[in-house]
């Protein structure tokens, strides 16, 4: 045990924790997603409402959902440490700096993060608070909020900008975490940089077209 | 062609540094390097103080030169050291700017000299066999695969220069640690301590205060030998592996 605690203290060892973390949190999104769309059915709902029921009634997504927040909890205060690391190891900065070297995502992965944490403190407070801590609606109700919220096109906006910019965060940090763990083989890497570069395209912009659907279906 | 120079000046580490303007009129096919020397003459003349910048072979293979170029570690070409790169590859009426390398383990010692021996120090941590290997033996007489030979090659075209930490906006070293990780630990000689000397070589990277690494790529991009991030995914690999199960 010793050697993993040391291990993981050391900076490849955090690293190593941005990595896991960002591919569980990457996992999540496949299960989040695959609900969501649901939500675009033709059924009023019908079908997601029963989705959401199922959720609410297995304990293995009470656990998993412990296991999301502490999963979001380390990577985001991981990614502080390592920023701030970071920014002390580099010192002074350059009065000129080249930008062709690099994509501006890799160079702003921790100001993309922000901007996820933005908006997922936005998302928690559409639906998680009011539902889950307020007990404002039941989950039954779920459905209805959600068309509500998106009749306001500034939600809209809101909602698929922060897409954007998960897009942006993954399409650096997905093959990143490869790299990061080591995994690195000309037999699969263009696969995984490949993956990545689609995973981090497609999922955001089904993710954004739910919002925007909502709104023209019932405006 | 006539050339603004801005030029980062500072007397010593403790001194604070500023950016000062110099005009030149340089010939195209002068190096870099040559330009400063033309210029430093002219500064000695005026009984000025010469501009300060490390350089030894000017053939690309001694990683002395060090100065950035308008943002870039050994300035814009790709693959080149700073003494590769003549004066053609700038216009007429360029402004140029040339400033240290910044990391916070290479502070500045006068001028456009930083104190690289952190990387010294990490070579002596592990970059080295340590049993007598003998004088060079019979080429053939260890045979090593083809594949491999050109990965441990690629790795020990390293020169040591540091650009990978000052093309790098976190300060890492790991282009630099994961090229001597790589070479020494592909071929047969450094095959028993690959994973031992991971370690050491990796600890003291981060006491001498580089940054760690978020595969930006930037360093294998203005790497004047083109080294690439595979040792860096080659060295994350075998650090863990010594970290997490080797013995000793």
């Amino acid at each position: 045990m010793n050697a993993i605690a040391k291990f993981l203290r050391s900076p490849i060892g955090q690293k190593w924790i941005m990595a896991l973390t960002g591919l569980f949190l990457v996992s999540f999104l496949i299960v989040h997603l695959s609900g969501n769309i649901l939500l675009l059915l033709p059924d009023n709902g019908r079908t997601f409402s029963a989705f959401v029921d199922w959720m609410e009634s297995r304990w293995i997504i009470r656990i998993l959902s412990i296991l999301l927040f502490l999963g979001f909890t380390l990577h985001i205060v991981q990614g502080i440490l390592l920023y701030r690391y970071n920014r002390k190891a580099k010192g002074a900065r350059y009065a000129v700096t080249a930008t062709d070297n690099s994509t501006w995502s890799a160079r702003h992965m921790a100001l993309l993060g922000i901007g996820i944490l933005l908006f997922l403190i936005l998302h928690l407070w559409d639906f998680f608070f009011p539902m889950k801590v307020l007990k404002a609606f039941p989950h039954q109700q779920l459905y209805d909020e959600v068309v509500q919220t998106f009749q306001n096109p500034l939600w809209v906006i809101a909602y698929v900008l922060g897409m954007v910019v998960l897009g942006l965060h993954l399409s650096h940090g997905f093959q990143s975490a490869f790299q990061t763990l080591g995994i690195r083989h000309p037999k699969y890497t263009p696969f995984i940089v490949a993956f990545g570069k689609w995973f981090s395209i497609l999922v955001p912009l089904l993710f954004a077209i739910i919002p925007i659907a909502l709104y023209f279906k019932f405006s | 062609m006539k050339l603004t120079l801005k030029i980062w000046r500072q007397k010593n580490a403790q001194d604070k540094g500023h950016f000062e303007t110099y005009e030149v009129d340089a010939h195209e096919d002068m190096s870099f390097l040559e330009m400063l020397d033309v210029l430093n003459e002219r500064l000695i003349r005026q009984k000025k103080d010469p501009i300060a910048f490390d350089h030894d072979c000017r053939e690309g293979i001694c990683g002395a030169c060090s100065m950035v170029i308008n943002g870039k570690p050994h300035g814009p070409l790709p693959g080149t050291t700073t003494c590769q790169l003549h004066m053609r590859h700038f216009k007429d009426g360029d402004t140029i700017w040339v400033e240290p390398f910044r990391a916070a383990a290479f502070p500045v010692i006068k001028d456009l000299m930083v104190d690289r021996s952190a990387f010294e120090r990490i070579m002596q941590a592990g970059g080295y066999i340590s049993v007598n290997t003998g004088s060079a033996p019979e080429a053939n007489s260890i045979p090593v695969p083809k594949p491999i030979a050109d990965k441990a090659f690629d790795a020990a075209a390293c020169i040591g220069c540091g650009a990978c930490v000052a093309a790098c906006p976190n300060g890492a070293a790991m282009l630099f640690v994961a090229a001597k990780i790589s070479h020494l630990g592909l071929l047969p000689h450094g095959q028993p301590e690959r994973y031992i000397r991971a370690r050491k070589m990796v600890e003291r990277m981060y006491l001498e205060g580089f940054g760690n690494c978020t595969n930006i790529g930037a360093c294998e991009a203005e790497c004047p030998k083109e080294i690439s991030l595979e040792h860096i995914a080659r060295m994350n690999r075998w650090f863990a592996k010594a970290s997490l199960i080797e013995e000793g």
